[in-house]
């Protein structure tokens, strides 16, 4: 009885075949994260610790890129509605206004103590 | 993009007027998404806070081949993480380099179940379900070595006192630098080394319902899709951690 259903609900089942230019692209962007993975280790060693900011700029640019490939295709938010990806991207405001704020407030702590 | 619904352009309704989606997403992945971004806010704070100890404590200013370790400044980040399993010798990042990529192609893995879930083919969800599973054990075990060794120290120690060495660290001291560096180190690793054990959960979880069949019953893959969003974030937020903690 058991096993008899199982295979009902086996046959109502309908397979798509598989999507090989979806599958493509999705491997495509995985490439893309290695590959600028590789900048970031290549800009780590490459660009001397003399040029503080430039590293820091480099890796901020970079991951940015690397943060909107994973958001925008793995996660899908690039094809969603345009409600739905401005509900995600512009409370990130906040994160950003926060990051200036501290850092600014650091440096000035840097300054008072040292 | 989703089209939108005949129903809409009926005269004087909007798309907020109910009975459709305006977001063209379920319930369920809508509320992920609304935990992820709250989860972003967490994880941001972390990190900002790292940015606003370190710049206002002061940065090593020789040159990085004299580069010692001290209380005085903040370390190198390359100087601290060179040491990779069964081999002797230094390998600046090269460990969290291979983290990196093993979290990355459990992204991919975890992509392409959701895409064989769209064409509800449950042998091909299984084996990428699978894969990013173990993606995600290895993860975390590679993350397990690297607070083992984070702990134990490495090289001379650092001198506390005449005639005291510290080897390793904990979350008054530690011998790489000052006390929040391993500090911020336990806490950033640690809470998104404890997201990735849940994800593996869930995962496991999710893999679990689909060889029993129940999302074959159901008609859909929506939670293969939901557990993949919150994995995708745990790699994107790695992302982060491996630029702002590992090599700026």
């Amino acid at each position: 009885m058991a096993t008899h259903l199982h295979e009902e609900t086996q046959q109502q089942v309908t397979v798509l075949p598989p999507d090989k230019e979806k599958i493509r692209k999705l491997w495509r962007v995985a490439g893309i994260l290695a590959f600028v993975t590789g900048i970031e280790f290549a800009v780590a060693f490459l660009v001397p610790h003399e040029f503080p900011n430039t590293r820091v700029w480099i890796f901020i640019g970079l991951t940015i890129v690397k943060a909107a490939y994973i958001v925008g295709e793995f996660m899908h938010l690039r094809h969603e509605t345009k409600v739905l990806i401005w509900s995600i991207l512009l409370p990130m405001i906040f994160v950003v206004w926060l990051l200036i704020a501290l850092v600014y407030e650091g440096m000035t702590i840097f300054d008072l103590r040292f | 993009m989703a089209s939108t619904p005949t129903s809409v352009q009926a005269p004087g309704r909007s798309l907020w007027d109910g009975g459709v989606s305006p977001m063209g997403a379920s319930y369920g992945k809508l509320m992920m998404w609304f935990f992820l971004l709250s989860d972003a806010f967490t994880f941001a704070a972390f990190l900002i806070t790292y940015g606003l100890v370190r710049t206002s404590h002061p940065a090593y200013e020789g040159p990085v081949n004299e580069f010692v370790f001290s209380q005085e400044y903040w370390p190198i980040p390359e100087k601290v993480f060179q040491a990779i399993p069964f081999f002797e010798g230094n390998f600046p990042l090269v460990f969290v380099g291979i983290m990196t990529f093993v979290l990355i192609m459990s992204s991919v893995t975890m992509v392409l179940a959701v895409e064989a879930g769209h064409r509800m083919d449950r042998k091909a969800v299984e084996k990428w379900m699978l894969w990013t599973v173990i993606g995600g054990l290895t993860f975390l075990s590679c993350q397990a070595w690297e607070w083992t060794h984070f702990i134990h120290g490495q090289f001379s120690g650092d001198t506390v006192a005449a005639g005291t060495t510290f080897f390793g660290a904990n979350l008054s001291q530690n011998q790489y630098g000052p006390p929040d560096f391993a500090g911020f180190f336990f806490f950033i690793t640690g809470f998104h080394g404890f997201h990735v054990t849940i994800g593996v959960c869930l995962l496991f979880m999710a893999y679990y319902q689909t060889v029993m069949g129940v999302y074959e019953r159901r008609g859909h893959y929506d939670m293969v899709e939901k557990v993949g969003l919150y994995w995708h974030f745990v790699d994107l937020v790695w992302v982060f951690v491996f630029t702002f903690f590992y090599l700026v």
